[in-house]
């Protein structure tokens, strides 16, 4: 043990340690709390939590997890746009170059397919987490709403991403998914009183989404376009008003 | 550490705030070290799904939606897709925006509790689980060709025959005339959302009392219930479909229902 100390006195005192790290961390109250509001990460938490706030049990880590999975299809998703050209013509063959040419290709598409699909279980988890513990009540309202838009974004990113690798699955999915637009009340030109508002298969809200009547080139564009610029950046935004709430309306817990 | 120390014995058990470096940044990051892992591990191992490029006149069948989307597929089974992929949701997703202003419940704020809540977390349970999540299950691995129901480990035999749901409510109660049907159809879905929002009101006045009520206020009442009532329309319309193959409840010449 004592050699420890000394070996470590050793290696931290020497010159090259110190031209690296300028100075120790001494383990003093100020400097833990500093750790947290002194760094662009770590500032988002408070300087100090309750102690069963820490503990897993309460949050299941649902909320960080999920944030994690955003962050990871942030990552894996900026790799494969590099690769990947929304066009007809070149998407598919663009996804079997990634899966065989590409170093990383394979590993980095199937990171982005599972984070995806695990940030859509773990949102539906961290919802379910924060009603058992009732955090949505007073005042936590307007996070609570904040967060159901986050849901929804997230599955629509998990949506529009769904229809880019242009195989069989891909279209069909989203043909199933969309076709409900056709049947919007007024704007969809199945759905009820279609007729008062003039909707037909060319210009209603399916045709909207689509970019056309039928699924086509026009579509790929448009939730590519969706995927990777709209929605992440409203996501963001909501993420950033979400966690400036947590901290302003402070974490629940129980009243000490 | 030393100082650490000594702050921890002068404020002993009043304050059980601890300091979030290094006590929840560690978890935190423990966490996610393991989640990465098993990421990366199961990407390693499972690849993510490609078919043929895509075909737009070749209809696979089943044609099933992602997934987390499959209990919107499910519910068209039982409503027309104006009401299960547009209306439903519309009003799932303000409803569940609605949950902090309808619940004036103040207990249960920040911690684990069904006794102080039972019917908040019973009917959130009933939504979320039994409904959402089960009607996913059906859809992923119990529906075969032509959306019909399928034991996961049995053959998909696309000639399978189904008896036919063309049967409708009016129709079994004796009305021929279309007219007549339409007015029946109408009477017996809006008699069911005033018989069923009384049946609520009835229910909570029994179950909370009168003051609190009071306290709950009309609009608060009305929102509560509409939601409720439709939420509980899926299973009676489940119900309808699997003992009575009745297709619609309510026909007229721009909606069915
Ligand atoms: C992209 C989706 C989301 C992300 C990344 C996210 C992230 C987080 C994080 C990191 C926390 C801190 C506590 C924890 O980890 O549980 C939190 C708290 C909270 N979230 Fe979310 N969230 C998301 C969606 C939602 C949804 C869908 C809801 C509800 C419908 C919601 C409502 C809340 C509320 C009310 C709190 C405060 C909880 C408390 O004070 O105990 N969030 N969120």
């Amino acid at each position: 043990m004592k050699k420890w100390e000394e070996l470590k006195k050793d290696i931290t005192e020497s010159q090259v340690w110190r031209a690296i790290f300028r100075h120790g961390y001494e383990d003093t109250p100020r400097n833990r709390v500093l750790m947290v509001t002194a760094n662009v990460w770590l500032h988002l938490h408070p300087a100090k939590v309750r102690r069963h706030g820490v503990r897993m049990r309460f949050t299941w880590c649902m909320g960080g997890l999920t944030f994690l999975m955003f962050l990871v299809t942030v990552v894996t998703g900026i790799y494969l746009m590099f690769y990947y050209r929304p066009v007809a013509e070149y998407a598919y063959a663009d996804m079997k170059y990634l899966e065989f040419d590409m170093p990383f290709g394979m590993l980095m598409r199937n990171m982005h397919r599972w984070s995806a699909h695990a940030m859509v279980v773990f949102v539906w988890l961290h919802m379910f987490r924060v009603f058992l513990t009732g955090s949505y009540k007073p005042p936590r309202e307007f996070n609570w709403v904040v967060g159901v838009l986050l849901l929804v974004l997230t599955l629509l990113l998990s949506f529009t991403g769904y229809l880019l690798p242009w195989d069989q699955l891909s279209i069909w999915a989203v043909t199933v998914g969309s076709n409900m637009a056709r049947a919007t009340p007024l704007l969809g030109h199945e759905g009820p009183f279609a007729e008062l508002v003039g909707a037909n298969p060319i210009y209603d809200a399916r045709a909207f989404l689509f970019g056309g009547g039928e699924i086509g080139p026009h579509t790929l564009l448009r939730f590519y376009i969706l995927h990777c610029i709209f929605i992440p950046l409203v996501t963001s935004l909501l993420l950033a008003i979400h966690f400036w709430r947590i901290r302003r309306d402070s974490f629940s817990g129980p009243p000490l | 550490m030393a100082e650490v120390a000594e702050e921890r014995q002068k404020s002993p058990v009043v304050d059980d705030k601890i300091h979030t470096w290094p006590h929840l940044v560690r978890v935190e990051f423990l966490v996610a070290l393991f989640v990465m892992i098993v990421l990366t591990l199961w990407s390693v191992v499972v690849d993510a799904p490609l078919e043929e490029p895509a075909n737009p006149t070749r209809t696979p069948n089943p044609s099933k939606a992602p997934w987390y989307f499959l209990g919107l597929q499910e519910m068209l089974v039982y409503f027309d897709p104006w009401l299960a992929g547009v209306v439903l949701p519309s009003l799932i997703i303000v409803g569940l925006m609605m949950i902090p202003f309808i619940d004036i419940n103040q207990k249960g704020n920040g911690y684990y509790t069904f006794k102080e809540r039972k019917i908040e977390i019973l009917t959130f349970f009933f939504g979320f689980h039994i409904l959402w999540v089960s009607m996913i299950i059906i859809g992923t691995f119990f529906r075969g060709p032509g959306w019909n129901l399928f034991w996961p480990w049995q053959r998909w035999d696309p000639h399978k025959v189904v008896a036919l749901a063309n049967v409708d409510l009016p129709y079994l109660l004796g009305f021929r005339d279309y007219f007549w049907s339409s007015v029946c159809g109408g009477v017996l879905v809006l008699g069911y959302f005033v018989f069923a929002t009384l049946a609520f009101y009835l229910w909570i006045l029994r179950i909370k009392g009168k003051e609190f009520l009071e306290r709950w206020g009309m609009v608060r009442f009305l929102i509560t219930a509409l939601l409720f009532v439709t939420m509980l329309s899926l299973p009676a319309k489940m119900f309808l479909r699997l003992a009575f193959n009745i297709k619609y409840v309510w026909v007229t010449p721009w909606f069915n229902i």
